[in-house]
């Protein structure tokens, strides 16, 4: 099977969507591969590297398109791109259906099975081929780099001879991947980092990345089943302004990274924030061109502010770093498919049907809802027996054999009392009590403390050294004596053992 | 000291004795309930020696005063690892002090001026308490003596030992009959000849008893040693012995039914003994897969990538007295951010509650010790199990394989987890002798080599 990878039109796409590491991949995979001219130029890969890995070199976008049973590609194609475009063709590129209908609507008339690589669930199995997560975690490290170049100041805090150099301050917003990918780099250069979520749950990866997880005081957890956070109540979100302003004036650089998908990002950081802002500090906008989370970022473009804040909203891509990364998520999820030998569009598949937006001349979007875990099959309701009825059925015969239980112990007790002496009932009376009380109290100890226990109980057994003191006698030389003697000497070693080492092993039981 | 004062001191001790057995329902009211035990243990001696008719007070504090130094250095200088063998013998002591108090009261001239019937009760009372008394005397030896190595804790079976056992039984039973239609303290024979059928029912008794269901016995002799207690009681007309000795009596048997019920198996089945027996036909079923082993740095590495690690102690543990770089392992994982858990089957160790007390031992934290029921939902969302020197608790024979011998027995679901990390010595099979599948699982890997150096060699590459 051919596999074609065009050059990117767009000017600002520096990106491509094979490497010659990829190249190579793709061939174990059994794939022929044709890369356009220069395809790779902006990224640093020449037609050289490409043939050296051996892939084949085209002239033009026509001849991938019109000839290639699958093309990779990075931005999604443009109207004219898809015009060149053969029928049948699989196509593997960010597409943004949400916002592309149009685009959607051309490639389902040209009958090319588009896949939209944005569009891949966000689930454990489709990781690897989640290029999303990827690309975010290029920008969230680049975007402390640049911001940190921007802002033209160290990040760690140095004493020197020279004088004290006090931390930079980052906050960064959102902790997605992108966002935790920032956290990362920030607190590896040395600054101090803050990150804000509206999801809880995310507090401890927060922390695991090195930053302190802000919060604000209300109650309302921003997690939904696709693992993008969700919009937040009125009152959620003033808390949130609130708190962002006070950090607004205290932190030296802004990061920030939440998206909601297929929406305009959330504005979070207002002209009023940005006008506390020290002079000198930097926002870097990673939602810029999904409209920014800051109401002041200018799409592609980094300008500063009146009072010296530098907006960022662009960023380097680092295209090399990048097209590696995609070109492997596109060989993951080509391995998916099956290889070149058993390549099939299986669009029972979880990954390959949400993916897949246009199929077979139809537009197949939006995808069906993520189940969050897979259904559990209904064998719980084989049990037609209604659970009432049971119990009550086990109830009869608990209360049955109880019945009969107690009047064996009944019978038992009026034998014994037609025999045995009555100061042999007293005593009996109080022993058949303390077996009782001895059950109720017992049952609720720890687990944790049964060795504890059996050390107690066994000192406490030693009780029976009051047996040894009742026949003593004045004469030593009589056996009686001799014998309690030695009674009260093993008893004692038992008291006394027994409650040093419960006492020992107390202590050594802390929270 | 008037009757009435001093049956008042033996209720006041009592309630603090039950006081001291409540206290051990949580960590926190533990250490007033030993209190409790003490004060009411004090209150109940000074009740007696100051009571009436008692004599000999020099000799009673003489006994005492030796008794407490050799009390108390047994108790300081036992390791936590070896706490099974210390209960065991002071369980022997309650024995041996219940046969004797027994004899003693058999001799003493005061019971023989008794009218007939409750003569005959008193020498009734006697013969059962030291019957009791001397079944937990030698079997609590035989267990400790199993329990520290001294006797092989193979089960010793002989063909007919059922048999042996009830012939020996009703001979005692014909022997007290006998005993009990003796004049004056001419039964003394008899009296010898079932304290030596008791003796030995007690050996064999244990002796039968594979080294798996040890904490069984112990809780059992535990049980034993109250109710000897409690027969001395009788014989002696105390009502605090009576009250104690039930006490300690109903809790053994509830460690055991504990016990019993975390490893499926029905007391009488452990108490007759021979669960190793059944072991040979285990290995019969063949073993699907293949074991794959690991070397240290690279457990350290699967540990590093881990976000959520539980840890399965069993006997190995103790035995490689691993609890303390354990947990510098745990605490070195936990700064990296990690969520360190331990998971403790019932029945590890040899003692109910074994490992509970040897991770206090090292600081453990007791909030992140959690029991099994408590992590077995968790185990399927967790990265790396390790199962550090426990083998028959995680052996997932027990819920698929009815021809285990320890099929229906409730384990740690270890090999739900991402991957399970197994610290072994060496291939060899468990207490129960029987083959644990979980080896071959394709998530299972080895480490062999004893459990201490291994951890400090996992540490070390932590560290790096």
């Amino acid at each position: 099977m051919k596999v074609g990878v065009p050059s990117e039109i767009f000017p600002n796409e520096l990106r491509v969507a094979a490497t010659p590491k990829t190249v190579k991949r793709l061939q174990k995979q059994g794939f022929e591969i044709y890369i356009q001219h220069n395809a790779g130029i902006k990224a640093n890969f020449s037609d050289k590297d490409f043939e050296e890995a051996g892939a084949k070199i085209v002239a033009t976008a026509g001849e991938i398109y019109g000839n290639s049973d699958i093309v990779l590609k990075v931005k999604e194609p443009s109207l004219e791109e898809v015009d060149l475009m053969r029928e049948g063709l699989v196509m593997l590129s960010y597409l943004w259906p949400a916002q592309n209908q149009p685009l959607l609507q051309k490639l389902a008339d040209k009958k090319v099975n588009a896949v939209a690589m944005d569009a891949i669930p966000r689930i454990s199995r489709a990781q690897k081929m989640d290029v999303l997560s990827s690309m975010a975690n290029i920008a969230g490290y680049r975007a402390v780099i640049e911001g940190s170049y921007h802002f033209g100041r160290f990040l760690n805090g140095q004493i020197t001879a020279a004088g004290k150099v006090e931390p930079a301050k980052v906050l960064v917003i959102g902790a997605g991947v992108a966002g935790l990918a920032s956290i990362g780099a920030a607190n590896s250069l040395g600054a101090i980092v803050r990150a804000f979520d509206t999801r809880k749950e995310v507090a401890e990866q927060i922390e695991s990345m090195g930053a302190q997880f802000l919060t604000v005081e209300i109650e309302e957890d921003g997690a939904t089943a696709s693992g993008y956070s969700k919009e937040m109540s009125k009152a959620f979100i003033d808390a949130e302004m609130a708190l962002f302003k006070a950090q607004a004036a205290e932190v030296d650089i802004i990061i920030t990274t939440a998206q909601i998908p297929g929406r305009p990002a959330p504005k979070l950081i207002l002209a009023d924030h940005v006008a506390v802002m020290k002079p000198g500090s930097v926002i870097v906008d990673l939602a810029a061109s999904s409209g920014g989370n800051c109401e002041l970022t200018k799409n592609g473009e980094v300008y500063t502010t009146d009072n010296g804040v530098t907006i960022i909203g662009k960023l380097n891509q680092l295209p090399a770093q990048a097209s590696q990364l995609y070109g492997n998520n596109l060989c993951h999820l080509l391995d998916d498919m099956g290889k070149a030998e058993k390549w099939k569009i299986d669009m029972e598949d979880a990954v390959v049907s949400r993916a897949m937006v246009t199929y077979n001349g139809k537009i197949n979007w939006p995808p069906a809802p993520l189940p969050v875990s897979p259904a559990k099959p209904k064998a719980a309701e084989v049990v037609v027996e209604d659970p009432k009825v049971v119990s009550a059925r086990k109830n009869k015969k608990e209360a049955t054999s109880m019945i009969i239980k107690l009047s064996v112990i009944g019978m038992f007790l009026l034998m014994l009392g037609q025999f045995a002496p009555s100061a042999f009932m007293q005593h009996f009376t109080v022993f058949v009590l303390a077996v009782f009380i001895g059950w109720q109290v017992i049952w609720n100890v720890s687990h944790s403390l049964h060795t504890p226990l059996m050390a107690v109980t066994n000192a406490i057994s030693g009780i029976i050294i009051v047996g040894g003191l009742l026949q003593t006698t004045d004469d030593i030389s009589s056996p009686m004596t001799i014998i309690a003697f030695v009674a009260i000497l093993v008893a004692s070693i038992n008291i006394v053992g027994g409650f040093v080492v419960t006492h020992r092993m107390l202590k050594m039981f802390k929270k | 000291m008037t009757i009435g004062i001093q049956t008042a001191a033996y209720v006041f001790a009592s309630i603090l004795f039950i006081l001291s057995l409540g206290g051990l329902s949580s960590q926190e009211s533990a250490k007033r309930g030993v209190f409790y035990g003490i004060v009411g243990m004090a209150i109940a001696i000074l009740a007696t020696v100051l009571g009436q008719g008692v004599h000999g007070q020099v000799y009673i504090i003489m006994a005492i005063a030796i008794a407490s130094v050799i009390g108390i250095l047994l108790a300081r200088k036992v390791e936590m690892t070896s706490m099974p063998q210390l209960v065991a013998i002071l369980h022997s002591f309650v024995g041996l002090a219940a046969v004797l108090v027994g004899y003693g009261s058999y001799l003493d001239p005061k019971t023989q001026a008794l009218p007939a019937a409750e003569h005959n009760i008193h020498l009734i009372e006697v013969f059962i308490g030291v019957f009791i008394g001397a079944i937990t005397f030698t079997g609590s030896i035989i267990a400790w003596g199993k329990l520290e190595g001294k006797i092989m804790s193979k089960p010793l079976l002989y063909p007919g030992r059922h048999a042996v056992n009830i012939i020996l039984l009703i001979a005692s039973i014909v022997l007290g009959v006998l005993f009990a239609g003796a004049e004056g303290t001419n039964g003394l024979l008899y009296l010898y000849i079932m304290t030596a059928f008791a003796g030995f029912i007690g050996v064999m008794l244990v002796m039968a008893i594979g080294g798996a269901d040890m904490p069984v016995v112990v809780s059992m002799l535990n049980s034993y040693s109250g109710w000897a207690a409690s027969a001395a009681g009788f014989m002696l007309g105390n009502d605090l012995l009576i009250v104690t000795g039930a006490l300690v009596g109903s809790s053994g048997a509830i460690l055991s039914i504990i016990m019993c019920e975390a490893m499926n198996r029905s007391f009488i089945s452990v108490i007759l003994g021979g669960f190793g027996a059944v072991a040979a036909s285990g290995d019969a079923t063949a073993m699907e897969g293949e074991v794959t082993a690991m070397n240290h740095e690279e457990v350290a590495d699967f540990l590093k990538e881990a976000k959520s690690i539980v840890i399965v102690p069993g006997y190995g543990m103790a035995v490689a007295k691993a609890q303390y770089p354990i947990y510098d392992m745990v605490q070195t994982l936990q700064k990296a951010g990690k969520k360190v858990r331990f998971a403790i089957h019932p029945v590890a160790g040899r003692l109910p509650g074994h490992m509970n007390v040897l991770l206090a031992e090292a600081n453990v934290p007791y909030d992140i010790v959690m029991e099994m029921d408590e992590i077995n939902p968790d185990l399927p969302e967790t990265d790396v199990v390790m199962v550090i020197g426990a083998n028959d608790v995680v052996n997932p024979g027990a819920q698929d394989d009815p021809s285990s011998p320890i099929y229906g027995m409730p384990v740690i679901e270890a090999w739900k987890a991402e991957k399970v990390i197994i610290m072994k010595r060496s291939m060899s099979v468990g207490y129960a002798g029987v083959e644990n599948p979980l080896f071959y699982k394709p998530n299972a890997e080895m480490l062999y080599g004893d459990a201490k150096d291994s951890v400090e060699k996992i540490l070390g590459f932590l560290k790096a």
